[in-house]
């Protein structure tokens, strides 16, 4: 089992989510997160006064999949988050020892889907 | 206006003027003077269209993603500010000052020459006339305000200004003149428009299906679009529209007599029915009624209502808010994905389509027993007054979106009216103001 963690433009995220259903990945976390990549932040000017390198607003999408859908969920990340411009965001890939269904106790593999 | 002062005054309860001493001054029109009950009337109804602008920032602002939020509600302001100076410099004598061949306001009254604090008897002969010029102001800035909902979320900030300048200078002060100035050949017609069903409504929805057509859609749209950052917010300002409105339409009597009450009743009955008329189509389609839908039947009839309200009864106006529930639920339900232009807030599908509605409607359902200075319509047997509006909506509907066209084409040859790719992901409020509206730590 992977735990993909994804930060993406936030205009990207219908697009992603409709790849994702596409390759019949339903099950996702998103949050507002605000972050600082390569691209940096805007400067803001209130009142005169300027806040520096302020943080970008990203979207995060997590995700845990059985091995199969790693690549298939990767794929559909990168197809619906790529502009091809700076600050598109990045993908995390981590192991997952465990998963938990709340619900029924099921775990593992059975878990997750 | 002249009708509607002459019936405003008729209604007004003040004291006839003193028998005159000799017969040569009983033939002479009584001088105007002004009367302190209809100035405090209109004053507040001034200060009541000035708070729409503002509402209206709201309602649009609550509508947009949250990254334009900023944007949107300085580009309201931004109207307020430029267009008040506008009018004081040379707007309002475009539009009102004395007629150059029905067409256009002189420059005679430009920088308030003229403009002093005794009345103007032929627009308004109670009250003084810059305040006159102040209620029309309020009109000549909420009207561009209003196109901003066709082009939200991607344009340019100092195209935008540039653009508005234009707008108000070479399709708002003409229009306003024609429909609404001594001389203009629309009011010469016999053409009825209360408060601005064609100058102010279907003038800035036909510019604003013009910016849509112009501009192009946003990235991602349809599918790709945020829902409304906050619909509060857009309650809020539907809510400031209506409360505005009254000042609107019962101010456009320009005096605080029985005709300003009619136009307040019937204002207030339309938005109602409007509202009620589209929850309830919302919530036979979707199967539940939506705030958003109620809210902007609200709008749609509070738009229809206007060219209306100072010469229909309370059952007009019920026929009137029913069909200014269900025809721009039709535009903006169906139409506007038929034809897939992207009218970022519905700018067209309820100003320009509940204008026109408005606007045909006036001449169907007026009635001289409401004003005797206005018309009968249609259905009190003057099929001619319908044929005048349809005319009147015609010529608006052609120059408002032909004038549009070719002024955001010039302007965007000259300097670009959409913001860059990047800029529009981004967002509005960081790349053309630096600020955001909303934090999300601390």
């Amino acid at each position: 089992m992977k735990y993909i963690i994804a930060v993406i433009q936030p205009d990207r995220l219908d697009e992603v989510l409709k790849r994702l259903t596409e390759k019949e990945i339903h099950l996702v976390t998103v949050s507002n997160v605000v972050g600082r990549g390569r691209q940096k932040g805007i400067a803001e000017v209130y009142r005169g006064h300027k806040e520096q390198g302020s943080l970008l607003r990203k979207v995060q999408i997590e995700i845990a999949v059985n091995e199969a859908f790693v690549e298939p969920a990767i794929k559909a990340i990168i197809d619906g988050a790529r502009t091809g411009q700076i600050g598109d965001g990045k993908i995390f890939v981590i192991d997952l020892p465990e998963c938990i269904r709340i619900r029924t106790g099921e775990k593992g593999n059975d878990a997750i889907g | 206006m002249l009708i509607l002062l002459s019936a405003g005054t008729a209604f007004c309860d003040t004291a006839a003027p003193a028998p005159s001493p000799t017969p040569a001054a009983a033939v002479a029109a009584p001088a105007p003077k002004v009367d302190t009950g209809d100035t405090s009337w209109v004053l507040i109804s001034a200060a009541l269209v000035m708070l729409m602008t503002p509402g209206l920032a709201f309602f649009y602002g609550g509508l947009v993603r949250r990254k334009n939020m900023l944007s949107v509600l300085m580009q309201c302001l931004m109207i307020l500010c430029l267009i008040s100076l506008q009018w004081v410099l040379f707007g309002y004598s475009l539009s009102f000052g004395p007629d150059h061949r029905s067409l256009i306001g002189g420059l005679d009254w430009s920088f308030l020459r003229n403009v002093g604090l005794t009345p103007n008897a032929d627009y308004a002969p109670t009250i003084p006339h810059q305040l006159f010029m102040m209620f029309q102001m309020m009109f000549a800035v909420i009207t561009p305000a209003l196109i901003i909902g066709a082009f939200a979320e991607r344009m340019r900030f100092s195209a935008f200004c540039i653009f508005i300048l234009l707008w108000a200078t070479i399709v708002y002060d003409p229009v306003a003149h024609w429909v609404w100035g001594v001389g203009g050949f629309i009011r010469n017609w016999g053409a009825l428009d209360f408060a601005g069903g064609t100058v102010v409504h279907i003038n800035a929805g036909m510019t604003a299906l013009a910016a849509a057509l112009v501009l192009g859609r946003r990235q991602g749209y349809p599918d790709g679009i945020s829902p409304p950052h906050n619909l509060p917010f857009a309650v809020l300002g539907a809510s400031l529209l209506w409360f505005g409105w009254f000042g609107f339409n019962a101010g456009s009597a320009l005096g605080a007599g029985g005709l300003a009450v009619s136009a307040f009743t019937v204002t207030h009955i339309a938005a109602a029915t409007a509202g009620l008329a589209w929850g309830l189509l919302d919530w036979l389609k979707h199967k539940k009624p939506t705030t958003l839908g109620v809210i902007t039947g609200m709008v749609a009839g509070l738009v229809a209502i206007t060219p209306a309200s100072g010469f229909v009864d309370p059952m007009g106006a019920i026929w009137i808010g029913i069909g200014a529930g269900v025809i721009p639920w039709f535009a903006v339900t169906y139409f506007k994905n038929l034809l897939g232009y992207d009218d970022t807030l519905d700018a067209f599908g309820v100003h320009g389509v509940g204008g026109i509605w408005g606007a045909i409607a006036t001449g169907i359902w007026a009635t001289k027993t409401v004003n005797p200075a206005g018309n009968d319509g249609l259905l009190y047997g003057n099929p001619a007054l319908l044929w005048i509006q349809i005319k009147a909506v015609a010529v608006t509907v052609v120059y408002s979106f032909v004038v549009g066209i070719v002024l955001l084409k010039a302007v965007d040859i000259v300097m670009k009216l959409r913001i860059s790719e990047h800029e529009e992901r981004v967002g509005l409020d960081l790349t053309q103001h630096r600020e955001a509206a909303y934090t999300i730590i601390d």
